[in-house]
């Protein structure tokens, strides 16, 4: 052990460089706020921009003078990003968050100053709402990709798989008229494009990117052909399911701001909870989650330890296929209640996006589908406000974030080593 | 067929060592013990009782547990982790939630039992490799087996790493786990082995005991008697034809693998970097062909800077290069040997201009190219490098590399995995080209090798260069200097033992 221990002694000290990652944020954090404090508090004028935390923009509002406001909240977010300079490691979360709210209040007190009167209100509790049940499908759809790509099979079919559960609950919940029955067929439909997906992935070894855009081509087809045989023909027949209830939560549904957003909810919003926490806990504190993320990472050392990667890689993909078929069921019985073509419109691919945002964890997934289902919110309120900016800006943002955090300017963004590698023995 | 009639018995508390070439079959065998693959024929007796093992779990249960020759280790989960993966310690019921608890208890009862000083709470990726080969060998032993593969596990160590395995050897044979230990490094065998079974193409050649001469267990293991060194007569060094001056290099994660080397190798020289693996030696040769970019400091060839050549011009230039992955990074695997054999220049007369290939000509250079470097696949060259055995891949190599005029070759590790009739060859024609007035610069991690081969050794150590030495210089001081120590360094190290026992970290 002699050497061993001679060179534990030695460690050579890392050379510590000044400019961190936290600091180079942070030089960008404070250039973005001095910006938006310029520039809104310029463009903004000097009348009020109000918030409310209710669900509508009647009740008690708080409000500020817009070019204050627009100043004083971009300064926050320069002091925000000047404090990265100088403070410790774990300050950096928060400093961002704050910083990037400020730039947003600030460009809100711009848009809201210079709405016409009675317009210049923004509901938060409404805000919350609609970004919460925006991100539903997103969450639903991320969780199926989690589930796939810990144990290392690509999921880009997540967008099939929507279109597929939206079809099937929109036929089957008008069949049986019952909404359980559409949920139930949902599944079944995300679990047929995750059966295609697991085969030909894990038994037939084909390139698991090219199979996902495949198998979404074969699903808007499927479903489109359908929709033209079946429902373009008799809509009340096959294409008129009702809306899932809606299950308040007493008491707790009172509560501004997240009482709508969190507890007004349906089967969605509380089904997607609790899939957040169970495959959460899963991963990380059962055997299962251990063998899943083993055989994602590394499939050869669990095979060697008598674990079965195949089947294991088959069970994860599947149940994913149900996750995400329960998630394509929103389009039907939720936003809307018919089923159309391409109905879906590439939101799989955003929650393909969210589940890379987030880093490949479930929590970090449906923080990255709260933002974005944020973002769209906000574009729907900057619209009701007579914005003079294309709703299109705000509704990129998502994705310009996604390449930023892709392109591994907020860390490092690591997928499981082993993803997208099919496992072949010896 | 890979394996053919083998037979081997290992006894109770017996290290047996498996002595044969790169590709004689050894891996082979044991992945059959370990149930990674099937038999054809014969059958597997544990205690005198036939067992079937069909897979890792059956070869546990039965007692067998082996340490691949790539750790089977994920590299971002805990030590605890990879140990109770697979045999998780569960709080029961049927979710199976992990109890960490337990799991770290048993990694540190079984460090603590067999003196392996691991840590379970570290993260593995962060480990020295020495320390994650003893993670290996703890997963083994929480699984209660009796018999221990380890295949090929001095490859990746220093000597003193390789010591101290060999006493964590001594320690488990102590306690009447038997051993089978894979290797082709002879010294190693000797000086642990209670038996030896030497086998070459698939075959058991016979058993000897571990007094058996090096050059007697050498030519058992080849089949005809070797030549264990390499015939040299003294350098005549010329003037510097390479010189690297304060270069600093960063690795694939930007962390900074060559920090500040300084080098020069004459015209006539062979100058060879020993070191273990991972030490920056990869980068610097990287950093020198122009294949990665320089942080810092400058190399020279001839005395005009290479810095900002591509790596077309600096080849053109009078470098050969035989790279250290020849399948990804030295051939393309599917094009025939011919086109191989022009990678470097299809696109000059006679072989092509820029816009056309001649396929003639490109054959009939191939056809005096294999005859020379004695590549065995057909004379014509037309069948793909992929399908010959890896002394002949490199062969092929090596001969594109000798045939444009070099001022500078550049090798690294020519002859792993390669067989000992091509090492042989190899050697020949580098110390040739030596003779011819060529700078050689030789990257190894066979010590050995660099030994033989080398008029001057640069030891690399954390991305610098700690020392050059001769070649004379004894095994032992290399072997410290491998790890870190340099001369005034031993005297501290003798005093440190007292702080034997620590997890190393």
């Amino acid at each position: 052990m002699t050497a061993s221990t001679v060179e534990a002694a030695q460690a050579v000290v890392e050379p510590t460089r000044y400019w961190t990652r936290q600091r180079k944020v942070g030089v960008g954090l404070a250039a973005v706020g001095v910006l938006a404090a310029l520039l809104f508090g310029a463009l903004a004028t000097g009348r009020k921009a109000e918030f409310t935390l209710a669900e509508t923009i009647s009740g008690s509002a708080v409000g500020i003078n817009g070019t204050v406001g627009a100043v004083l909240f971009g300064a926050i977010a320069a002091l925000a990003g000047a404090a990265m300079l100088v403070t410790a490691k774990r300050w950096f979360g928060w400093l961002l968050g704050v910083g990037i709210v400020a730039t947003l209040i600030s460009f809100l007190c711009w848009q809201l100053s210079q709405a016409p009167d009675n317009l210049n209100t923004i509901p938060l509790g409404s805000v919350a709402r609609s970004s919460v049940t925006l991100a539903l499908p997103l969450i639903l759809g991320a969780l199926a990709g989690v589930l796939c790509e810990r144990s290392a099979v690509i999921n880009v079919a997540i967008e099939g798989q929507f279109l597929m559960g939206a079809f099937a609950a929109a036929m089957f919940a008008t069949l049986a008229g019952s909404v359980w029955v559409g949920i139930l067929a949902a599944g079944v439909g995300g679990l047929i494009i995750a059966l295609l997906l697991a085969v030909l992935a894990i038994r037939f070894l084909v390139d698991q990117v090219v199979l996902g855009v495949v198998l979404n081509v074969f699903a808007l087809g499927l479903t489109g052909f359908l929709y033209e045989q079946l429902m373009a023909k008799d809509q009340t027949r096959f294409n008129q399911p009702t809306f899932v209830p809606e299950w308040d939560i007493p008491g707790l549904s009172d509560i501004p701001l997240i009482g709508p957003a969190l507890f007004k909810g349906n089967i969605f919003l509380y089904g997607a909870i609790v899939l957040v926490v169970l495959i959460h806990v899963g991963l990380f504190y059962t055997r299962w989650g251990l063998r899943t993320r083993a055989v994602g990472e590394h499939p050869a050392a669990a095979d060697t330890l008598g674990v079965k990667v195949l089947a294991l890689r088959y069970r994860n993909v599947l149940v994913g296929g149900l996750v995400a078929g329960f998630g394509g069921a929103y389009f039907t019985l939720l936003s809307t209640t018919n089923f159309n073509k391409n109905m879906t419109s590439g939101l799989g691919f955003v929650a393909l996006a969210a589940l890379i945002f987030g880093r490949w964890s479930p929590i970090g997934a449906t923080l990255a589908a709260l933002f974005f289902g944020f973002c769209s919110a906000l574009a729907f309120s900057l619209g009701s406000i007579n914005s003079p900016i294309p709703s299109q800006f705000l509704n990129m943002l998502p994705y310009i974030a996604t390449i930023v955090a892709v392109a591994g300017l907020v860390g490092r963004v690591r997928a499981p080593a082993a993803d997208g590698t099919p496992y072949i023995k010896g | 067929m890979a394996n053919d009639d083998i037979s081997l018995t290992v006894e109770p508390g017996e290290i047996h060592a498996l002595l044969g070439e790169n590709g004689a079959g050894k891996s082979t065998l044991m992945n059959v013990l370990y149930g990674l693959l099937q038999p054809d024929e014969g059958q597997i007796l544990v205690d005198d009782k036939p067992v079937r093992i069909q897979g890792p779990r059956d070869a546990i249960a039965a007692g067998i547990g082996m340490v691949h020759q790539h750790f089977m280790l994920v590299p971002v989960f805990t030590v605890a982790e990879n140990v109770m993966l697979g045999a998780e310690q569960t709080t029961g019921g049927p979710i199976g939630f992990l109890d960490r608890r337990r799991a770290r208890k048993l990694v540190r009862e079984v460090s603590d039992r067999y003196r392996l000083a691991v840590d379970p709470d570290r993260t593995i990726e962060d480990l020295p490799v020495g320390v994650q080969q003893r993670v290996e060998i703890v997963k083994a032993l929480t699984r209660d087996v009796d018999l221990l593969i380890l295949d090929e596990p001095t490859a990746v160590l220093t000597p003193q790493e390789t010591q101290d395995l060999l006493e964590v050897m001594r320690t488990l044979k102590a306690a009447g786990k038997s051993i089978v230990f894979i290797t082709h490094k002879l010294k190693e065998v000797q000086a642990i082995a209670d038996r030896i079974t030497v086998i070459r193409r698939g075959r058991t050649v016979g058993t000897a005991a571990p007094d058996t001469s090096e050059e007697e267990l050498a030519s058992l293991m080849v089949g005809r008697s070797v030549l264990l060194r390499v015939d040299k007569g003294a350098a005549e060094p010329g003037a510097p034809v390479l010189e690297v001056a304060g270069l600093a290099v960063n690795d694939d994660r930007g962390h900074r693998a060559v920090d500040g080397v300084d080098l020069t190798v004459r015209a006539g020289e062979v100058l060879g970097i020993a070191g273990v693996q991972g030490n920056g030696q990869t980068e610097l040769i990287e950093a020198i062909m122009g294949l990665r970019p320089v942080v810092a400091g400058d190399a020279s060839l001839d005395g005009r800077p290479m810095r900002g050549l591509s790596t077309r011009e600096i080849l053109r230039a009078g470098v050969g290069y035989v790279p250290e992955d020849r399948s990804v990074d030295g051939l393309v695997k599917d094009f025939t040997v011919a086109e191989n054999l022009v990678l470097d220049i299809y696109n000059t007369a006679p072989y092509g201009t820029r816009w056309v290939v001649r396929p003639e000509a490109i054959a009939e250079s191939a056809r005096a190219r294999i005859e020379q470097f004695d590549v065995r696949t057909d004379a014509s060259g037309g069948a793909a490098v992929g399908t010959l055995s890896g002394g002949n891949q490199q062969k092929v190599i090596v001969a594109r590399e000798f045939s444009r005029p070099l001022k500078l070759f550049i090798a690294a590790q020519p002859t792993r995995g390669v067989d000992v009739g091509s090492i042989e060859f190899i050697h020949r024609q580098i110390v040739h080209e030596r003779g011819e007035g060529t700078a050689v610069l030789l990257v190894s991690s066979e010590l050995d090798e660099v030994l033989a081969l080398a008029d001057r050794v640069a030891v690399m150590y954390r991305g610098r260069v700690i020392a050059v030495v001769s070649p004379d210089t004894p095994r032992e001081e290399i072997g410290l200097l491998m790890a870190g120590v340099t001369t005034t360094d031993v005297a501290t190290a003798g005093a440190g033992t007292a702080k034997d026992g620590q997890p190393d970290d």
